[in-house]
């Protein structure tokens, strides 16, 4: 009895102190983690690829002027699953080791970027760079579709005429690919 | 006032409460593991109460199901003022994957004031104690807003080429 107490004591003092000072002092994650998203504004390219794969739907996408395409990203309810990273074409997205993301208003986990989508030199219209990702339908979690599943405004009509295929007439329609 | 009297109230022994809403159980193994001799939450004086009406503190984990919203809300309205709700791993700070789900209310803050969000899927136990720590006053909050933009046709022109942040 009073030798497994002192074995228990022994074992205590063998031990030492284990606990990390952690906040005082960092510790970082191991290489690999994936933290916080960062997004690098002179890569993206502006094709939704990581908009389309996004499990959470962080993604929303808006082209509300002529010219600029806004990424938006709600982090909060971000799963850092690494999909987005893996589907960017240029390299544009990528994880962070960063965590300490604890904030007491979800606001500061948006984060937008205002994509520049060029104009063709010839007939003055937009037109996003002709890459493989961008022959797919961007058709994720767009800002229209998810207007509508929210009931909240939609964009002009003008604007789903941009990106809807022959033959949709309504933002309803694009709400997810076809299988 | 009522925000000063809660630092005052708050800066020893928090007594938290932790409650499944629905979440996949990794939160709470988080959870659990903050307490842990390792990370050692309990040297700031929190530990697990077993009942709402102890607690200082609701952890809520999980996205708030349809079928748990309304015993949430009741188990909040159990404990005694003043409290704090945090909402840990990303299904309670914005409902996850399922934020849209019919099942899921979507996010802890659908359905009542959350005082501290902490997203992470699940959250590693170092990112928890930094939302304790934060929530304390002992290190300041990093987290803030970030809008950035590409430059525009004009201003590729002016020869503008490093990217400007605004707002």
């Amino acid at each position: 009895m009073l030798l497994s107490k002192l074995r228990e004591a022994l074992i205590c003092v063998q031990a030492g102190r284990v606990t990390l000072p952690y906040p005082f002092a960092p510790h970082d994650p191991a290489p690999g983690f994936r933290g916080k998203l960062s997004l690098d504004a002179d890569l993206c390219i502006g094709c939704g690829g990581c908009a389309a794969v996004c499990p959470s739907g962080v993604i929303l996408i808006r082209d509300d002027a002529p010219m600029v395409r806004t990424l938006h990203f709600s982090l909060a309810r971000c799963t850092y699953c690494g999909r987005c990273s893996e589907v960017c074409p240029e390299g544009a997205l990528a994880h962070t080791l960063e965590f300490e993301t604890a904030t007491n208003t979800v606001d500061d986990l948006e984060l937008s970027l205002d994509v520049f989508m060029g104009p063709c030199q010839r007939c003055g219209r937009c037109f996003p760079p002709p890459t493989s990702m961008e022959q797919l339908p961007v058709r994720g979690f767009r800002a229209d579709t998810s207007c509508a599943r929210a009931g909240a405004d939609l964009p002009a009509p003008g604007l789903l005429d941009l990106w809807a295929p022959n033959g949709v007439t309504s933002a309803v329609d694009l709400r997810r690919p076809t299988p | 006032m009522l925000k000063e009297l809660c630092r005052k109230a708050f800066t020893k022994s928090l007594w938290v409460y932790h409650a499944n809403a629905g979440a996949c159980n990794g939160c709470d193994i988080e959870v659990i593991d903050v307490l842990t001799p390792y990370y050692d939450a309990e040297r700031f004086g929190i530990r697990l109460v077993g009942s709402p009406r102890h607690a200082d503190v609701i952890l809520v984990s999980g996205p708030v199901t349809r079928q748990a919203a309304p015993a949430l809300k009741r188990l909040i309205d159990a404990v005694p003022d003043p409290k704090l709700v945090v909402a840990v791993g990303s299904c309670a700070a914005g409902g996850g994957s399922w934020f849209d789900s019919y099942a899921t209310t979507g996010g802890a803050n659908e359905t009542f004031h959350v005082d501290f969000f902490i997203p992470g899927c699940p959250p590693r136990p170092e990112a928890i104690l930094y939302a304790l720590a934060v929530a304390m006053g002992l290190v300041p909050k990093k987290a803030a807003p970030e809008h950035l933009r590409q430059e525009t046709l004009e201003e590729l022109a002016a020869g503008v080429t490093h990217l400007r942040r605004a707002g």
